[in-house]
């Protein structure tokens, strides 16, 4: 049903954990319909210096979310806002059809995350925040 | 399979494949083994006689067949069905199905441990009622229902009982006699016999119609060429289990119990789906809060144990089970749920390594998840 890729990140998934300094943190899903998750990013420069999830849910809820960490990791925040939902499946060599919507949030996760940070940035300040989006 | 049914069957693969229809020789060696096969079916169930059994391809046809074959041609008598609210799909979507011809159906709640409630079940029997269905032993969580109090309710109201004892046969005894059922739906594979086999026990006297009309096999009610190396097959699993029923059941029993604690006890914030005794020897049905059930899947299954989930990640409908919804379970509770199924090739080391495994997977997904409680964060 996954690819190895998958599975490879499902069982040594990367930067998990939390920052408890971030610049901005985007929560994505609900716990009700079994996939939740929060993406922790710190930016230096305009750049996403630092990154790490949290995530409840099945194995590929579990893969995206690490597998968004490794492609956000060092790019700008605008390249950040670019990676989409088909780049993390891709990169992951596919999901299974069924789990591209329900478990496929990272990239959703990320985008939110970012947002917050480039709207305070527009107010002229850079503070935590946290932006909790429903998908779907 | 079991290697004893796959004996059994041979011959009727290899050199004897005659058509039971036929009167030649081979065609009545072939319809012997049948009726042979048909008795230890109805020998497994204490049917009064052999003719009772109808073989099908399946569970979910013999659940059809009951469902439909009981409301079609009963509809001068009602058209009221009642079944529960924890019944397998191949009741539950008939049923529904029902619903969009003209009739109405009700699904009976149950209580936490999903035992029909049987004040319920009395209120929405009505005169127009024609059919009840339900359960014998739940597949997911376990729960034995109690049949035969089901069915003095039933009768009362003159109405049919229809019993899908696919996951009970073979594992319990099961007696439509004394316990007053007037159909049953049994499978095949389910005690260890081929797949795509099934039996519906119909009592004498059950007013009945076929679903599928063709060459008048099965008495008329499931005409098609029988099966024959799987109904031997069948015959041959029902007759193994009746015959170690008593002691393989025993045997299970103790190792679920002991799986159970091993998986429960050392983990905080765990539970058992169902009831603790009253429940099948071989299920096995827990959950564990904050974490999801098929990322729990696939960890035991790197580590060489197979389980299942009721996850809505798991199914193809992306919704959690509605058995582990109807007992009340919340839907982040019921994506936590992992059920194993205990087999005669199980033994204490085997559950004993598998619940050794569910710390340590308990504890990694919980690290990662944004629901742990802080004081689980250790």
């Amino acid at each position: 049903m996954y690819t190895e890729k998958v599975m490879e990140h499902f069982k040594n998934p990367r930067n998990v954990g939390e920052i408890p300094d971030a610049d901005g943190v985007g929560t994505v899903g609900n716990p009700v319909c079994g996939d939740l998750m929060t993406i922790y990013i710190k930016v230096k420069d305009n750049r996403l210096v630092d990154i790490k999830f949290k995530t409840f849910g099945c194995g590929s809820a579990i893969a995206t979310s690490s597998m968004i960490t490794e492609l956000a990791k060092g790019k700008t925040l605008e390249e950040g806002l670019k990676i989409t939902r088909a780049n993390v499946a891709d990169e992951l060599g596919g999901l299974p059809a069924i789990k591209m919507h329900c478990s496929n949030l990272a990239a959703d996760a990320l985008h939110a995350a970012i947002k917050i940070i480039i709207r305070s940035m527009e107010k002229g300040e850079m503070s935590k925040n946290e932006a909790t989006v429903c998908p779907l | 399979m079991e290697s004893r049914v796959i004996e059994a069957m041979l011959p009727y693969m290899k050199s004897s494949y005659g058509n039971p229809s036929s009167l030649h020789v081979f065609g009545q060696e072939a319809k012997r083994a049948v009726e042979e096969a048909r008795a230890k079916v109805a020998g497994l169930i204490n049917a009064e006689k052999k003719e009772s059994i109808i073989f099908t391809s399946g569970a979910t046809e013999s659940n059809n067949l009951a469902i439909k074959g009981v409301v079609n041609r009963n509809k001068d008598r009602g058209n009221r069905v009642l079944t529960s609210s924890v019944e397998h799909m191949s009741v539950v979507n008939p049923c529904k199905f029902l619903t969009t011809k003209g009739f109405e159906v009700v699904f009976v709640p149950v209580d936490k441990y999903g035992f029909l409630n049987l004040e319920s079940l009395q209120k929405e029997l009505t005169d127009k009622t024609v059919l009840v269905s339900i359960v014998y032993a739940n597949g997911e969580i376990g729960t034995i229902e109690p049949i035969k109090e089901i069915s003095k309710i039933v009768h009362a109201k003159n109405a049919y009982l229809h019993v899908d004892a696919t996951a009970a046969c073979g594992q319990i005894p099961v007696d439509v006699k004394n316990e007053g059922i007037d159909l049953l739906t049994i499978s095949s594979n389910d005690m260890y016999g081929p797949r795509g086999l099934g039996a519906l026990y119909i009592k004498e006297g059950v007013r009945f119609e076929p679903l599928l009309h063709g060459g008048g096999q099965e008495r008329g009610l499931r005409s098609g060429t029988e099966n024959v190396a799987a109904i031997v097959g069948f015959g041959e699993a029902a007759e193994i289990a009746k015959k170690e029923m008593q002691t393989e059941s025993a045997r299970l029993t103790r190792l679920r119990d002991m799986f159970i604690d091993g998986l429960l006890k050392p983990i905080p914030y765990s539970f058992l789906n169902g009831h603790p005794t009253t429940r099948l020897p071989d299920n096995v049905s827990v959950r564990y809060s904050f974490i999801e059930g098929e990322s729990m899947l696939l960890s035991l299954d790197m580590m060489g144990v197979y389980a299942s989930s009721g996850s809505a990640c798991t199914a193809k409908t992306l919704e959690p089970s509605h058995v582990l919804l109807a007992i009340g379970l919340k839907h982040e509770e019921a994506h936590g749920s992992l059920m194993f199924t205990l087999g005669r090739n199980n033994t204490e080391e085997d559950v004993d390594y598998a619940a050794s495994l569910m710390p340590d997977i308990v504890k990694r997904l919980r690290g990662m998840s944004p629901l742990t409680p802080k004081e689980l964060k250790t």
